[in-house]
């Protein structure tokens, strides 16, 4: 993949809105998130847990289910039509107004657009072997027999580095370790060759170790296959070394949007650099104070008027921040922030 | 200064039993002849993956499982040593007052069905140190110390955030003046900024009570801004005591290093090579000869597939458990 790829758009989400409907009201889980991934790129969404970040991924791929609703906004996929090559045209297409359950998201999902989840044990089905569930996805969405099937997903899952794989496929999820279970699910997810792939915190409940393992994994396999990678997760390291961009989220909302190195090095938003300041740093932190967030996530029922980060923000101003609600500016460099102090330094248009 | 508590060549030994008549057919090795001590009012941080017993050493030390083979000497306020491995569950009491336990989930660590008064003040009661209205201004007082209104008192588990929970467990472990408080992944299952809240106030209260905590967990940039001392163990078996300094900056076991190296920096300009570890975390129960280490380890040599290496101190108060700790020059933080 050339670098001038990159450049190039793979999905577009406008103004996307996600509400649940519960007894005890609304939940604006995501409350119009804009978010672009460029082909082959890495976008991280980091946030805690509750902000949505999960929320949104689900509803790029139209997997959110009752009582939540897709309630407006727009995901437009610009698709490489098969063949793969570079001269044909680009289709584009809104998820969105795709019906859930039809023939087009379901070549889609999976095909051109797969997810791995944080748990390879509840994901993965305890009844059918590994190698019935890659070979599933293959004859789901090409035209091959089961036989070929089962070789490429043998070829898959040596190419995720589990080895001895022809023996592999007809062993079940509880005789594999949480590291190979979770290479078995990325063999899953890529048996397609998909364009994009949504890493929904798929290092969490791995070992440090392991996770390094992953890590590592995901990152040659982007390199080889040229997808991009929507990185979803919490931990702040994971994110420092794999993505290019990132996205911090706050209940339902995008709240700081940059290149990585600027977002660690030069934070804008005062979340963003309360999130840094409240972890230990290898080799930094020892006798320093942690910083945390006062107070906690808001309930998703009643949220804050004005901006919802004002309760705990350090840099509050009253009369402003807890009426008015912040627009994402755009700054000259083309990062993006919701807070009100960057209002004069946006770029005007 | 004389330890506070002395664990010696602690053993802990789960049976696989089979077939109808539960025949014992092997042995989980979950804590393999471990070593180590805890000065009073320090921090020591235990750290591994999973399944590396870390845990098992902790129920063992508060003696909700009763060691296999070893000692725990633990000094009372007397000055006396008493070894709580094998003393019998009457004479144990006392000693549950002075050594307590955060645990990781604080939605399962609480039970649903007490409110927070319950909860903190049940051991207060079993302990008959407090009943009455006494009880409730001790509970007042404890969930004032942990950060806690005392107007929530009763209510119910699930009415707090996870944060706030984690602080009722806290309340709870410190209700009888402990001595040594034993944080079992205390904050693990927490969100970063209420993570940073709990690691504060863990802090303030050993200052303020003089607390001894064992800190158990596999977040090492928590341990590392936590514990004055680290033991890392690997199946069953510690690989590395040394101050938190040293471990870090310059350890002496192949497999420290790799853990330290595999930690992602959350600083984009410190990408830095990792050290992958091959394959998985041998099985307890089918530990590998020689070193346990020895199938993953870049450094291993003939001898470490026969011999086992002791812990022993390789630099003053830095002990290790490798037979080329001297000769390797490992990579740090």
């Amino acid at each position: 993949m050339s670098i001038t790829n990159k450049q190039l758009p793979l999905i577009q989400v406008k103004n996307l809105k996600t509400y649940f409907f519960l007894e005890e009201g609304t939940v604006k889980a995501v409350d119009g998130v804009d978010l672009a991934i460029n082909r082959g790129g890495t976008v991280g969404i980091v946030g805690e847990s509750g902000c949505g970040k999960s929320v949104t991924a689900y509803s790029m791929v139209q997997l959110v289910s009752r009582p939540g609703k897709v309630v407006s906004g727009e995901a437009i996929f610009y698709r490489r039509p098969a063949g793969n090559d570079k001269s044909s045209q680009i289709e584009t297409i809104d998820l969105l107004k795709l019906p859930a359950n039809g023939p087009e998201m379901r070549k889609i999902r999976g095909g051109e657009i797969s997810m791995i989840f944080q748990e390879p044990m509840v994901s993965l089905s305890p009844v059918h072997t590994i190698g019935d569930q890659i070979s599933e996805n293959v004859l789901l969405h090409f035209d091959v027999s089961k036989k070929e099937a089962l070789a490429q997903a043998a070829s898959m899952l040596g190419l995720v580095g589990i080895p001895k794989p022809e023996t592999r496929l007809n062993t079940y999820p509880f005789q594999l370790s949480g590291g190979m279970r979770q290479r078995a699910m990325i063999a899953l997810a890529l048996i397609c060759r998909p364009s994009l792939l949504i890493a929904d915190e798929p290092t969490t409940a791995l070992d440090v170790t392991t996770q390094a393992q992953i890590i590592e994994l995901i990152g040659k396999l982007q390199n080889d296959f040229g997808m991009a990678v929507m990185m979803i997760t919490h931990n702040l390291g994971v994110v420092a070394e794999m993505c290019e961009e990132v996205v911090v989220m706050y209940l339902g909302e995008v709240v700081e949007h940059a290149p990585v190195d600027p977002l660690f090095h030069d934070p804008l938003h005062p979340y963003t650099r309360a999130l840094l300041h409240s972890i230990p740093v290898l080799g930094a932190s020892k006798g320093i104070r942690l910083e945390p967030i006062e107070g906690v996530v808001p309930d998703p029922y009643n949220r804050p008027t004005g901006c919802p980060f004002h309760p705990r923000c350090s840099r509050f101003i009253p009369g402003r921040c807890d009426v008015e609600h912040p627009a994402l500016f755009k700054l000259a460099d083309g990062r993006e922030v919701r807070c009100i102090l960057y209002e004069n330094q946006a770029k005007g248009d | 200064m004389e330890p506070l508590l002395t664990v010696k060549n602690l053993k802990m030994h789960f049976p696989i039993q089979k077939g109808f008549f539960r025949k014992v057919v092997g042995y989980v090795k979950a804590v393999d002849d471990v070593s180590f001590y805890v000065l009073p009012g320090e921090t020591l941080g235990l750290v591994g993956e999973s399944g590396c017993g870390k845990t098992t050493v902790g129920r063992c030390i508060m003696r909700v499982y009763q060691p296999t083979a070893g000692e725990i000497l633990y000094t009372n306020q007397a000055g006396n040593h008493v070894n709580l491995a094998t003393l019998p569950n009457s004479v144990l009491k006392p000693y549950r007052r002075e050594l307590r336990m955060i645990f990781q989930d604080p939605y399962s660590s609480l039970n649903p069905r007490l409110t927070v008064k319950d909860i903190v003040g049940e051991p207060l009661i079993v302990h008959n140190v407090a009943g009455g209205k006494e009880l409730e201004d001790r509970v007042a007082l404890l969930m004032q110390r942990v950060g806690l209104r005392p107007e929530y008192m009763r209510r119910y588990p699930h009415a707090f955030s996870g944060g706030q929970r984690q602080r009722i467990g806290v309340a709870r472990a410190l209700a009888l003046d402990p001595r040594v408080v034993i944080c079992d992944e205390a904050v693990s299952a927490l969100d970063v900024s209420v993570q940073a809240q709990i690691i504060n106030l863990l802090e303030d209260l050993q200052a303020e009570y003089n607390l001894t905590y064992v800190f158990i967990s596999h977040d090492l940039s928590v341990v590392e801004y936590m514990a004055e001392r680290v033991a890392v163990m690997y199946v069953g078996k510690l690989v590395e005591v040394a101050t938190t300094k040293e471990l870090y900056a310059t350890p002496m076991h192949p497999y420290t290093e790799a853990l330290l190296s595999a930690i992602p920096k959350p600083d984009p300009r410190r990408r830095s090579k990792r050290i992958i570890l091959e394959g998985d975390v041998a099985d307890p129960a089918h530990p590998p000869t020689g070193c346990y280490f020895h199938p993953r380890c870049r450094y291993a040599k003939a001898n470490c597939k026969t011999e086992t290496p002791a812990l022993r101190e390789v630099l003053p108060e830095h002990f290790v458990s490798c037979h080329y700790a001297e000769q390797l020059s490992l990579r740090g933080i």
